[in-house]
C-alpha cells in the first residue's frame, strides 16, 4: 500500500492522543483535532486521504455540520464517521452527505485499520479514473 | 370490594327505575279509580233520583184519579140521588169497576152526620163533625188524609170532596186502601237492599216498608232534609249502615216518596273495575321489577366486562410508556458510557501494544500484564453488549417486513440452542401446527424473540428437564406457546418479568433486557406476549402474532 494520511477529529483527548500513538506505531501518518474548527483549519493547510470524524461533539461544531464542511475544502477526502450511540439516523445522514462509512464506539484498532483501508481502495480508484480522465483530456489536445 | 361497587350500582340503578316507573303507575291507578268511582257515584244518585221521581208520579197520578172519579160522582149527583143507598152502591161498583182501590164510599151532610155508606164496615150514622178533616174538606172542598187507624182499627186514608148545591154542602168522602198505594210505591225499588215507601211530613210510614218498621210507625227520618223537588242523601240507617236515599214530595206536598238502597250494591260494578286495575297493575310491577332487573344486570356486567378490558389496556399502555421512558434514557446513558469505553479500549490497546516491545518483554511480570490487559478488553466488551442491548430501546424498532415462515423460525432458534440445552440435559420438544401461514413480519426480531424465550426456558430449568414449544392458528392469530418444568415464577414477581432490568439470574448472566425487548418487539408487530405461571409447577409464555399477508410481488 502506498502512502497516505489520516486526520482523526475527536473532543476526548485522551482517546485522540492513544490513537494517534497507536496508528503511528503501524506506520499510518496520523494527525488530531480536538475540535471541527481546528480540524478545518488543519485541512485547509494539507490534504487528508482519509477523516476519521465523531459525530456527537459537545459545543461548538458538531460532526454532521463539520462533514459538511471537510467536503466542501477537500471533496476528495473519504471521511469515515464514529458514533457513541448508535443513532442510526444520524449515520444516514452522514453517508448522504459523503461519509465513506460509520464505526461504533468503542472501536477496535483492528475494525479501523480495516475501514480505513477500504477507504484508501475507494480513494485510489476514484483517483485513478480522475488521473485516466486527465490523460484522456491531454491526449485530446495533444 | 370491585364487586360490592358493580353490586350497589346495580342496586341504585334498580331502585331509581323503579321509584321513577311506580309513582306514575300509581298516582295514574289511585286518579283513575276516584274518577271512576266518583263517576259511578253520581250515576247511582242519578238513577235513583230519576227513579224517585217517576214512582212520585205514579204515586201522584193514583191519586189524582181517585180524587177526579169522586169528584166525577159528586158533580154528577144530586144530594138527593146519593142518599139513597141503593144509588150509592151502584155509584160504588162503578167507581170500583172503573178505577179500583176503594174500600167504602159515604155521603155527610152539612152537620157531619153520615147519611149513607156502602162498605164492609158499619159506619152509618157517625157524626165527623168534631174530625179535624171535616173543617177542613168544608173550606177547602178536597181533602186527602194521611193514613190513620180510625172507628175501624185498620190503616186506611180517606179522600174527601164537597158539593154546593142550593147553598148548602155535602161531602162525598171515600175511604183508599194503602195496599194498593204499596203496591205502586214498591215498584220502585230493586235489588235485594233496595227499599221504597211513602212518609208523611212527621216522618211516620204510609206505606210498610220492605224492611224494620211498620205502617203508621216512625221512620226516625228527618223528612225536612229533602226539598222541593227530588233530593239524593248519603245517611246511616238504624244498624248504622250507609244508605242512599231519593226523596220526592208528591204534587199534594204531604206524603214524601222515599227510595233506599246501599250504595255497595249499586257500585258492583266498580269493584270489578277495581280488582281488574289492581290485577293490571300487579303485573305491570313484576314486569317492570323483572324487566328493570334483567336490563340491569346485563348492562352492569358489560360495563364490568368493559371495565375489565379498560384496565388490561391500561396495564399495556403503562408498560410501553415505560419502555419508550427507559429508552430515552438509553440512548444517552449509551453515549456516556461508550466514549469512557472507547478510551479505555485504546489505552489497553497501546499497553499491548508496548508489550510487544524488547525491554518489556523480558519482564517477569510479563504474562501477568498480558492477562490483565486482555481480561480489561474481555470486561470492555462486556460493558459494550450491555449498553448496545439498551439501545434497543432506543431504535426504533419499526419492523423490517419480509415473509416469515414461523416454524422455520422456531427450527432454526431451536438449533442454535440444541447443543446448549443438550449440555444441560434438557429436551425441546417442538409440536408445530402444518397448517401456519407465511405471513409478513421481521424473522430476526421474532427469532431474537424466541431464542430469548427458550434461553430463559433453558435456563429456568438449569438442569433436566424438558421444554416444550407449540405453534398454532387461532383465527388470525399465530399463537406460539414456549412450555418449561422448571420452578415457576412467584406470583408478586410475575408483574415485574417484562420490565427492562429485572432479572432472576446470577449478576453477569443476564441483562434483564432479554424479555422487555421481547415484548417491546411483539408489541410494536401488534402482538400480545402472555405470561402463566404456578410455582413448583413451571411457567408457559405465549407470544400472539396478527397474521399479516405478505405483498404480492
Amino acid at each position: 500500500m502506498h502512502y497516505f494520511n489520516v486526520l482523526i477529529v475527536d473532543d476526548e483527548e485522551d482517546f485522540l492522543e492513544t490513537i494517534i500513538k497507536r496508528l503511528n506505531k503501524r506506520q499510518v501518518d496520523a494527525s488530531g483535532a480536538l475540535s471541527g474548527e481546528k480540524a478545518l483549519e488543519l485541512l485547509k493547510e494539507k490534504t487528508f486521504d482519509v477523516v476519521i470524524l465523531d459525530i456527537k461533539m459537545p459545543g461548538g461544531m458538531d460532526g454532521i455540520e463539520a462533514l459538511a464542511e471537510i467536503k466542501k475544502i477537500q471533496p476528495l477526502a473519504e471521511v469515515i464517521l464514529l458514533t457513541g450511540h448508535a443513532s442510526v439516523e444520524t449515520s444516514i445522514e452522514g453517508m448522504r452527505l459523503g461519509a465513506f462509512d460509520y464505526l461504533l464506539k468503542p472501536i477496535k484498532l483492528d475494525d479501523l485499520l480495516k475501514k480505513i483501508a477500504q477507504a484508501i481502495e475507494k480513494k485510489d480508484v476514484h483517483d485513478q479514473k480522475i488521473r485516466s480522465a486527465q490523460i484522456k483530456k491531454l491526449l485530446k489536445y495533444w | 370490594m370491585k364487586t360490592s361497587l358493580y353490586t350497589s350500582l346495580q342496586r341504585k340503578i334498580i331502585g331509581i327505575t323503579l321509584v321513577v316507573s311506580f309513582a306514575p303507575l300509581i298516582i295514574l291507578a289511585v286518579t283513575m279509580y276516584y274518577q271512576f268511582a266518583k263517576t259511578c257515584k253520581n250515576k247511582t244518585e242519578e238513577q235513583i233520583e230519576y227513579r224517585a221521581l217517576a214512582q212520585a208520579e205514579s204515586v201522584d197520578l193514583f191519586l189524582k184519579e181517585r180524587i177526579a172519579i169522586l169528584s166525577a160522582m159528586a158533580d154528577t149527583h144530586t144530594f138527593n140521588e146519593m142518599i139513597d143507598e141503593e144509588n150509592l152502591s151502584n155509584i160504588f161498583n162503578v167507581m170500583n169497576s172503573r178505577a179500583g182501590a176503594f174500600v167504602d164510599l159515604g155521603v155527610i151532610d152539612s152537620a157531619g152526620m153520615q147519611r149513607v155508606y156502602v162498605g164492609p164496615y158499619n159506619l152509618k150514622g157517625l157524626n165527623y163533625y168534631d174530625q179535624p178533616w171535616f173543617a177542613d174538606v168544608m173550606s177547602k172542598g178536597v181533602f186527602l188524609s194521611d193514613v190513620y187507624m180510625g172507628f175501624r182499627k185498620l190503616p186506611h186514608f180517606i179522600i174527601a170532596v164537597r158539593r154546593n148545591e142550593n147553598n148548602k154542602s155535602w161531602i162525598l168522602r171515600a175511604t183508599i186502601d194503602p195496599n194498593i198505594l204499596e203496591g205502586i210505591v214498591r215498584q220502585a225499588q230493586i235489588g235485594s237492599t233496595g227499599d221504597a215507601y211513602l212518609l208523611s211530613k212527621e216522618g211516620i210510614f204510609q206505606t210498610n216498608p220492605r224492611f224494620k218498621g211498620l205502617i203508621l210507625s216512625q221512620s226516625n227520618l228527618n223528612t225536612s232534609l229533602f226539598g222541593r223537588r227530588v233530593t239524593v242523601v248519603e245517611l246511616e240507617n238504624n244498624e248504622g249502615r250507609k244508605l242512599l236515599y231519593a226523596g220526592s214530595w208528591l204534587k199534594n206536598s204531604k206524603w214524601l216518596l222515599i227510595i233506599n238502597q246501599e250504595p255497595a250494591e249499586m257500585m258492583q260494578s266498580l269493584f270489578a273495575v277495581r280488582n281488574v286495575e289492581i290485577t293490571i297493575i300487579v303485573f305491570g310491577f313484576l314486569a317492570i321489577i323483572m324487566t328493570t332487573i334483567f336490563t340491569t344486570h346485563l348492562a352492569v356486567s358489560q360495563l364490568q366486562q368493559s371495565d375489565a378490558t379498560m384496565q388490561e389496556l391500561n396495564a399495556q399502555l403503562v408498560q410501553s410508556d415505560k419502555l419508550a421512558a427507559i429508552g430515552k434514557m438509553a440512548a444517552g446513558v449509551a453515549h456516556e458510557i461508550n466514549n469512557p469505553l472507547n478510551v479505555i479500549l485504546q489505552k489497553t490497546g497501546w499497553m499491548e501494544d508496548l508489550l510487544e516491545e524488547e525491554d518489556i518483554k523480558k519482564s517477569e511480570n510479563l504474562e501477568e500484564f498480558q492477562t490483565s490487559v486482555q481480561k480489561i478488553e474481555e470486561h470492555v466488551e462486556r460493558a459494550r453488549k450491555v449498553v448496545h442491548n439498551m439501545l434497543g430501546f432506543a431504535r426504533k424498532m419499526e419492523p423490517h417486513l419480509e415473509n416469515v415462515d414461523i416454524n422455520d423460525t422456531i427450527n432454526q432458534t431451536i438449533t442454535i440452542l440444541e447443543n446448549y440445552a443438550r449440555t444441560n440435559n434438557i429436551e425441546i420438544q417442538a409440536d408445530l401446527s402444518g397448517k401456519l401461514p407465511i405471513i409478513a413480519s421481521d424473522q430476526a426480531q421474532l427469532q431474537q424473540v424466541f431464542l430469548n424465550l427458550l434461553t430463559n426456558a433453558i435456563d429456568a430449568i438449569g438442569k433436566e428437564g424438558l421444554v416444550e414449544i407449540k405453534s398454532r392458528r387461532l383465527d388470525s392469530r399465530i399463537c406460539i406457546s414456549i412450555k418449561d418444568d422448571g420452578p415457576g415464577i412467584p406470583a408478586e414477581k410475575q408483574k415485574n418479568v417484562f420490565d427492562p432490568f429485572f432479572t432472576t439470574k446470577e449478576t453477569g448472566k443476564g441483562t434483564g433486557l432479554g424479555l422487555s425487548v421481547s415484548y417491546n418487539i411483539i408489541e410494536k408487530m401488534g402482538g400480545k406476549i402472555r405470561l402463566k405461571s404456578q410455582v413448583g409447577k413451571g411457567t408457559i409464555f405465549t407470544v400472539e402474532v396478527p397474521i399479516v399477508a405478505p405483498e404480492r410481488k
